[in-house]
């Protein structure tokens, strides 16, 4: 027995756009059978991980918290995508840009700065990202080296840095050796929003690079430039656009936000610099990219979608003595299913049962 | 046994799942299939064999478990790369993702278990031989496998009938297919060997090489293994050299951790990612745009019919 594809020639746009919701509702099918062959009941699991969280006002704000990283990651990632690069190391490029906006909370600590401080600190965190994900990118366009694998290995070096610091230079002498910085002064702290208890402007710059993305990709040459690059590699040569720049650029765009996802999420939720400031954000922004099928606006969707996840997850672990790691395989089921259904949207399957001489 | 001969001893053990894992792998590719998955189907070979080992008190069931594990977790990339379609690249991350969680999930009422030693089964003769006989030839069974999964694929790769197929499907699926050979069927077959050997890898590493299950303990050598197969040119042989070279990066390491080298802990354990991307560098320096990569490698076919 064999699956044949066959070409669908003019694919239907209404299921274009149910495909993710299509791949979501088996994923939760699969993780319903996971939960159940645990021996707990999928329903209550259900009701824990997404229905409590999306009727409780103090899950909704902590689901917008959680949901900046993964919007501003996957909005940058899905420059990358775009132009048809696989940044896979945004996780490395969000804890840089952590580190380096940490520096300058941590350097003024003790005076008093005045108002440039956030500020600059969200700019040196954009910089710190983006410098992180210039690495592949110049390898990549200088030597011919995969992005894949430089951008992920890059991840443990990051990782690994971040952990130095946080034990070593940066830990605070009357911390009592645990491995954690002082914490941030207010001046060095996102405000909250006003009328939203707990939540940082972290959310107003995911709304902005969501709007802003909207417009650059829909209206101006740069983001036809990238649809073509990925596409139709060959005739976006032929059109004069240099796919060196467009690496260079899409790479600079997608560490600077991922940086700014990192340092928000420092100085707008920890506070303080540890030795772990992400549960896989930049992973999981991967699913988010492709949930939202790499459009802005499916990414906002999306990104609240995984986020009310990650809160569900905090609740099982609590309510049902379910891992955190269930939720971890959850996203990746999710991506799998994710592009799984978009290939469907390409290609009817059709089922043969005898084995043809050709498969 | 010289501290010397002990060290190298160490250094091949280091060397054997980075070695299974990377020729798995180097078959998938061959066949034009770029598994990202690998770590991910280690992680799963690694829980699996050590639960089944632990449950019911056997080495060989649990190695057995470890290798249906990956064999599994490379029919669902299979079913959705081959059977649908998907991107290689985004479901081969996507299976990663997936295998690290389902891993932890499985592993967790295991935490703080550990194995027997598996006894070392000593060559008569050349386990005697001057310097390196310790070390390649007092090992545990496992390793042997490692060496004879080199030469065995050198072997079909190379001088076997349906060994060139496979490298000719992987090289032009195109004219493979019109020729025609079974493009989908041979590279399920191929993905799912990758995935016995990532399983076999993750196995060696819970049951062999630590003796205890701890979450992510794979701790990205499924992506070094992925990185040996571009080092290696796609060429067992060279996956050997390779995988020896990031078995003594490991083992010097933690030797100069051990020895309390005046240098952070991090920098060094960071060394080997650092060693990969530089050796990465140098080669495609060396040897202009990815030589050896075959020519089909990650890009979907659907026949036409």
């Amino acid at each position: 027995m064999r699956i044949e594809l066959i070409p669908r020639t003019d694919p239907s746009p209404v299921a274009r756009a149910l495909a993710p919701l299509a791949a979501l509702v088996v994923a939760f099918l699969v993780a319903g059978l996971v939960v159940a062959l645990m021996g707990k009941s999928p329903v209550s699991a259900f009701e824990v991980y997404i229905l409590q969280p999306l009727g409780d006002p103090w899950s909704l704000r902590a689901m917008l918290v959680k949901a900046t990283p993964l919007i501003l990651i996957a909005i940058g990632l899905s420059y990358c995508f775009r132009a048809g690069l696989w940044n896979i190391g945004a996780e490395g490029q969000f804890v840089m840009g952590g580190i380096a906006g940490s520096a300058l909370a941590l350097a003024t600590h003790g005076s008093d700065p005045g108002p440039w401080l956030l500020p600059a600190m969200m700019l040196a965190g954009i910089a710190g990202g983006a410098a992180w994900g210039a690495v592949p990118a110049f390898l990549k366009v200088r030597f011919g080296v995969s992005e894949i694998l430089t951008s992920l290995f890059l991840v443990y070096v990051a990782e690994l840095f971040l952990d130095w610091l946080a034990r070593g230079p940066w830990r605070d002498p009357g911390g009592f050796n645990f491995p954690q910085s002082v914490v941030f002064e207010s001046a060095a702290r996102l405000p909250e929003i006003p009328g939203l208890d707990r939540v940082h402007v972290g959310v107003v710059f995911a709304v902005i690079a969501v709007v802003i993305t909207a417009v650059v990709l829909g209206r101006t040459l740069f983001g036809y430039r990238l649809k073509l690059t990925g596409d139709a590699p060959r005739a976006a040569r032929f059109a004069g656009f240099d796919a060196r720049r467009t690496t260079l650029i899409v790479f600079l765009i997608s560490g600077g936000l991922a940086g700014l996802a990192g340092i928000a999420e420092v100085s707008g939720q920890i506070a303080r610099v540890i030795p772990d400031i992400s549960p896989g954000y930049g992973f999981t922004a991967i699913t988010v990219a492709f949930l939202g099928r790499l459009n802005p606006w499916g990414i906002l969707a999306a990104g609240l979608v995984l986020a009310l996840t990650f809160i569900g997850g905090e609740n099982a672990q609590i309510l049902l003595r379910l891992p955190f790691d269930l939720t971890v395989a959850f996203q990746g089921l999710v991506l799998l299913c994710v592009l799984t259904a978009d290939a469907l949207v390409s290609y009817r399957p059709r089922l043969v049962r005898q084995a043809g001489a050709r498969a | 046994m010289t501290t010397f001969e002990a060290i190298l001893f160490t250094i091949v053990a280091a060397s054997t799942p980075l070695l299974i894992a990377a020729i798995g792998e180097l078959v998938a590719e061959r066949a034009g299939v770029l598994n990202l998955g690998v770590e991910g189907m280690m992680a799963m070979g690694a829980v699996c064999a050590f639960a089944a080992a632990f449950t019911f008190d056997s080495t060989l069931v649990g190695i057995a478990m470890g290798m249906l594990a990956g064999g599994l977790m490379a029919a669902l990339f299979a079913l959705a790369v081959l059977g649908f379609a998907a991107n290689q690249v985004g479901a081969g991350l996507a299976l990663t993702i997936f295998g690290l969680g389902l891993s932890g999930l499985i592993g967790a009422p295991f935490v703080g278990q550990t194995r027997p030693r598996v006894e070392e089964w000593p060559i008569p003769v050349l386990s005697d031989l001057p310097l390196v006989g310790h070390a390649l030839f007092s090992q545990d069974p496992l390793v042997y496998v490692a060496f004879g999964l080199v030469a065995g694929v050198a072997f079909f790769l190379a001088r076997t009938r349906t060994g060139l197929r496979l490298r000719s499907i992987g090289e032009n699926h195109v004219s493979a297919h019109a020729l025609g050979l079974p493009v989908l069927r041979m590279r399920v077959y191929a993905v799912i060997f990758g995935g016995l050997c990532a399983g076999l890898a993750g196995a060696y590493l819970s049951l062999v090489y630590t003796r205890f299950w701890s979450p992510n303990m794979t701790a990205g050598r499924g992506w070094i293994a992925v990185a040996l197969v571009v080092f290696a040119a796609w060429r067992p042989t060279w996956a050997l050299v390779g995988a020896l070279v990031f078995g003594t990066a490991t083992v010097l390491q933690l030797h100069a951790q051990a020895a309390q080298v005046a240098l952070p802990s991090q920098l060094l354990a960071a060394a080997p990612y650092i060693a990969t991307i530089l050796a990465l560098v140098l080669l495609s320096i060396r040897r202009g745009r990815a030589v050896g990569a075959p020519g089909s490698l990650g890009t979907p076919f659907v026949p036409d019919r």
